[in-house]
């Protein structure tokens, strides 16, 4: 097990460094001055040169990508221009937020998507298999600000339920925060059970005409016995592969999302930094996205090997 | 899907696709009001005689909005793949077929672009590369290079093991001819099929940007701009949003369709569909 | 019949849509077995052997059609619910597959999927029935059988894998087994072990079986009774002895030829049997085995032959030309 573990673990490196390497070079390669741009009315020759090499612009390319990625690791990302504070303390502090997002979307999306997909799966190529298979693929037609425009207009304007904005921090009021997080991951979570439901769909499809299916009907196992742990088992790799990739596009759309009902998470800090030009933030959050998004997929590569037996046990 | 009607609700889709397309392409000389001009007296309007779908908060024509902007989201939403296609394409038509370090090398490379969750990495990109049109072009085209390549890469591997590659080999064909006569024409159906697919998502995704405020710059309308803007007037004029929300909606899923039809006629496998 | 019939087969037919037609997989199939007694069926790949014993149990796929009666200690399978059906699989009629390597599900371990069976027909806990298991695992030949329980399908050789399966079908003390080319996938120096331990574990139940096989050798010393199947149809049945020593269909006798025999001089070709079985959804007036005949004659590609009623040895063949019987 540990050596499994341990080989991804050597595929990951490689991937992470150019992962900064790439973050670090959109930056380095921008055209135009960002002194100049910075300094905007002030500048001056001697005061843009003077700031280049406060930031340590005219240094060699190499030299700055060190330095940058050193205090990365060391838990220095820079300084906001704007507010002063600390990149890695404003990530940190508005994580939460994007995580509580992020798993709710991601809960909602499980279940409207694995129980579908395990039903149309039996009822294959029924009159709901075929309608669910079209909604689907309608649904993946509908991108995430459009589908919360309508439930605002729908939940918020119109049955005043839900709030349209705002959070409602978890320590002061649990009600309070889950409604305001309502809204945001069913428009988040929409987005993924389609994908969800028909990767599961087809995955088991083949998984019920398998032998062993056939074998444990003839036992005279219980239907939902036969449903859920002889089939849902081996199909279940598939679902975690899907559920990773997933998780990236939940990072980009809980950016758009938490944007559209002012929740104060990452993603809000991205939008705002790029608004404000404030490079050291960007660059924060982008590696810090990046690299998380990486380590997800390490994680789902680890449980494929748990789940599937036979690929731990070095088998293919 | 029966048939009959998937087969019309395919030609619907491609119907849709040609009138939104020569609107855009011939919005200059249709009869339609400024997509800037404010007329105070009609904000918020719904339609009328001088507003065939209303106005929206500033008093601009919904309708020639809804034309121009087409012509952003069919701009960037065609080029951006193109590049994609023609980039990715030729790398993963390559790497399938030659192997070895290079294709290691490309397929790295693409797990090294695809770490990155696209709307973040195209907001990065846009951010210190500016808005403009050919600048989201190209931030999106690098974005899409990932997925054709993967397409083409795949699409090469089944075919380059078949019989007639090799016997093309076997009678001297140089690489270049193999790749152009023999393989080209085989992936080109499963590239296309996939490209219109991208389009749908290109589409999508510039009207995230525009919806951010990221995207083209003002005053330039765009469907992801208008549903932002439409928001304020959800209590009052819901449709100043729904109608640019429905036109993106319609346009998308027609892509999707035509798109996923192809990709249909060209998987052997059943159920694909 | 020495006996009351556990199993009766009565006219079973299986239908099958198709596009290009609809497929006859069995015809009007009569099968007829006593508790404790061992039917062979033989026949060729594609004979509809494997449809028969899937249609037998109702688990046939969900597009067949299904004719006739099934009836089970009385009970006509055919008319049963779902429910019903239910409990008798795995408890009083239980399968064994071809091939252990797809019938045992890779991701569950060995001991849950002998567990299930037990947990679910007989009411025992979980511990009772690991057990159990162990004690199936070792009388079907396994050694170290508590570690086994862990174990996954994948980690055990294809002889083992067959031993397991046998062990689940064994586990709730089936009074009839139906075995389905058990043989088929393993190793020819395994094949005679499987087929020791079915036979053992059949006499020590007193068990009625059905062993399936396109090899006539397997079913001679091991069945009662062998019936010969072709093309969906039931072309012979006799009691084994009988039917070895005084075999009428023609088809039977080159079946018995083509298997290789040790005592033949080295580089003797083996009589294969010439050309295919015929085009199940083109329906042939005649014989089906005609056109591959060595006997045949006008009638047999006129007319279908019908099963001739029992005689004093209880022998029945549908042929028009039957072979004079070799020896008396």
């Amino acid at each position: 097990m540990l050596g499994f573990a341990g080989r991804r673990l050597l595929y990951l490196v490689p991937v992470l460094i150019a992962v900064t390497l790439l973050t670090f070079l959109i930056a380095a390669l921008l055209p135009g001055d960002l002194a100049i741009a910075l300094l905007a009315d002030e500048a001056t020759p001697e005061k843009v040169a003077a700031l280049r090499h406060e930031m340590g612009f005219d240094e060699p390319l190499a030299w700055q990508y060190l330095h940058w990625l050193g205090s990365a690791l060391a838990g220095d990302f820079g300084r906001s221009f704007r507010t002063g504070e600390m990149v890695l303390s404003a990530i940190l502090q508005r994580l939460p937020v994007t995580l509580e997002l992020m798993l709710f979307a991601q809960l909602i999306a499980l279940a409207i998507g694995v129980p579908l997909g395990i039903l149309c799966a039996v009822r294959n190529g029924g009159a709901f298999d075929r309608l669910m298979t079209a909604i689907a693929f309608g649904k993946l037609s509908l991108p995430a600000y459009m589908l919360a425009i309508v439930l605002i207009y729908v939940f918020s304007v119109r049955l005043k339920l839900l709030p349209a904005t705002g959070y409602v921090p978890l320590n002061e009021d649990i009600v309070g925060n889950l409604r305001s997080f309502v809204l945001p991951a069913v428009t988040l979570g929409f987005g993924e059970w389609p994908v969800l439901m028909r990767v599961l769909r087809s995955d088991m499809i083949a998984t019920l005409q398998e032998d062993y299916i056939a074998m444990a009907r003839a036992k005279g196992l219980r239907p939902w016995r036969i449903l859920l742990v002889h089939a849902l088992k081996p199909s279940s790799l598939t679902l975690v592969t899907v559920t990773g990739i997933g998780i990236g596009r939940l990072i980009g759309g809980a950016v758009l999302v938490e944007t559209i009902f002012a929740l104060p998470g990452i993603g809000r800090l991205l939008i705002g930094a790029i608004n404000a030009r404030d490079f050291a933030i960007m660059q924060g959050v982008v590696l810090f996205v990046a690299t998380g998004f990486v380590l997800v997929n390490f994680v789902v590569d680890v449980l494929y090997g748990v789940l599937d037996p036979r690929i731990r046990h070095g088998r293919s | 899907m029966p048939a009959r009607r998937g087969r019309l609700i395919f030609w619907l889709a491609v119907g849709w696709i040609v009138v939104v397309g020569s609107a855009a392409i011939a919005a200059d000389w249709l009869p339609l009001a400024s997509p800037s001009d404010m007329d105070l007296l009609a904000r918020r309007a719904g339609p009328s005689a001088d507003h065939w779908l209303g106005a929206d908060a500033l008093g601009r024509d919904i309708l020639s909005r809804l034309v121009f902007g087409a012509r952003i989201s069919l701009t960037v939403g065609l080029v951006a793949p193109l590049l994609g296609l023609v980039i990715g394409g030729t790398l993963g038509m390559l790497a399938g077929y030659f192997r070895g370090l290079f294709e290691t090398l490309v397929v790295g490379g693409i797990d090294v672009l695809l770490a990155f969750p696209p709307l973040v990495l195209a907001l990065a990109i846009t951010t210190y590369l500016g808005q403009s049109v050919l600048n989201i072009t190209i931030t999106l085209g690098v974005l899409s290079i990932p997925a054709l390549t993967r397409v083409a890469r795949a699409a090469t591997l089944t075919f380059a093991e078949r019989e007639f590659v090799t016997a093309a080999r076997a009678l001297g064909a140089s690489h270049g001819r193999i790749l152009m006569r023999e393989l080209l024409p085989n992936i080109a159906l499963p590239l296309i099929a996939f490209f219109l697919l991208a389009v749908a998502v290109i589409i999508v995704v510039e009207g995230a940007l525009s919806f951010l405020g990221l995207g083209v710059p003002p005053p330039a309308p765009s469907w992801g701009g208008m549903i932002a803007e439409g928001r304020d007037s959800l209590d009052t004029a819901p449709s100043i949003a729904f109608l640019p929300a429905s036109t993106m909606f319609l346009t998308v899923l027609a892509f999707n369709m035509v798109g996923d039809r192809l990709r249909a006629l060209t998987d052997p496998r059943p159920g694909a569909s | 019949m020495t006996g009351p019939a556990l199993l009766a087969v009565e006219q079973l037919s299986v239908d099958l849509p198709t596009p290009r037609g609809r497929l006859r997989a069995v015809d009007e199939v009569d099968l007829e077995l006593a508790a404790g007694h061992t039917l062979g069926i033989v026949g060729e790949s594609g004979c509809g052997k494997t449809m028969l014993s899937r249609a037998i149990l109702q688990l046939a796929p969900r597009r067949a059609r299904l004719s006739g009666r099934v009836l089970f200690d009385g009970r006509d399978l055919t008319r049963l619910d779902a429910e019903a059906l239910r409990r008798l699989r795995g408890r009083s009629i239980a399968v064994v597959f071809q091939d252990p390597m797809t019938s045992l599900n890779p991701v569950l371990t060995i001991g849950r999927q002998i567990s299930e069976t037990m947990r679910e027909h007989l009411a025992i806990d979980g511990s009772a029935a690991a057990r159990r298991a162990v004690e199936l695992l070792a009388e079907a030949g396994i050694p170290a059988p508590e570690q086994r329980l862990r174990q996954y399908p994948h980690q055990l050789s294809g002889g083992m894998r067959q031993r397991v399966a046998i062990a689940i079908a064994l586990s709730c003390e089936p009074r009839l087994l139906i075995a389905d080319e058990p043989t088929t996938a393993l190793d020819v120096t395994i094949q005679a072990q499987i087929l020791d331990l079915l036979a053992r574990e059949r006499q020590r139940r007193d068990m009625a079986m059905i062993l399936i096989t396109h090899d006539l050798g397997i079913v001679a010393g091991r069945t009662d009774e062998v019936a010969v199947m072709y093309a969906g149809r039931i072309v012979e049945r006799a009691p084994t002895a009988r039917l070895f020593k005084a075999m009428r269909m023609p088809y039977t006798e080159a079946l018995l030829a083509a298997i290789p025999k040790l005592d033949a001089p080295p580089h003797t070709p083996l009589p294969a049997i010439s050309g295919r079985p015929p085009d199940p959804t083109r329906p042939f007036p005649g014989c089906a085995f005609a056109l591959r005949c060595r006997c045949c004659a006008e009638r047999c590609a006129e007319q279908k032959p019908a099963l001739t009623p029992a005689d004093a040895y209880r022998h029945q063949y549908a042929c028009w030309h039957p072979i004079n019987p070799i020896g008396a």
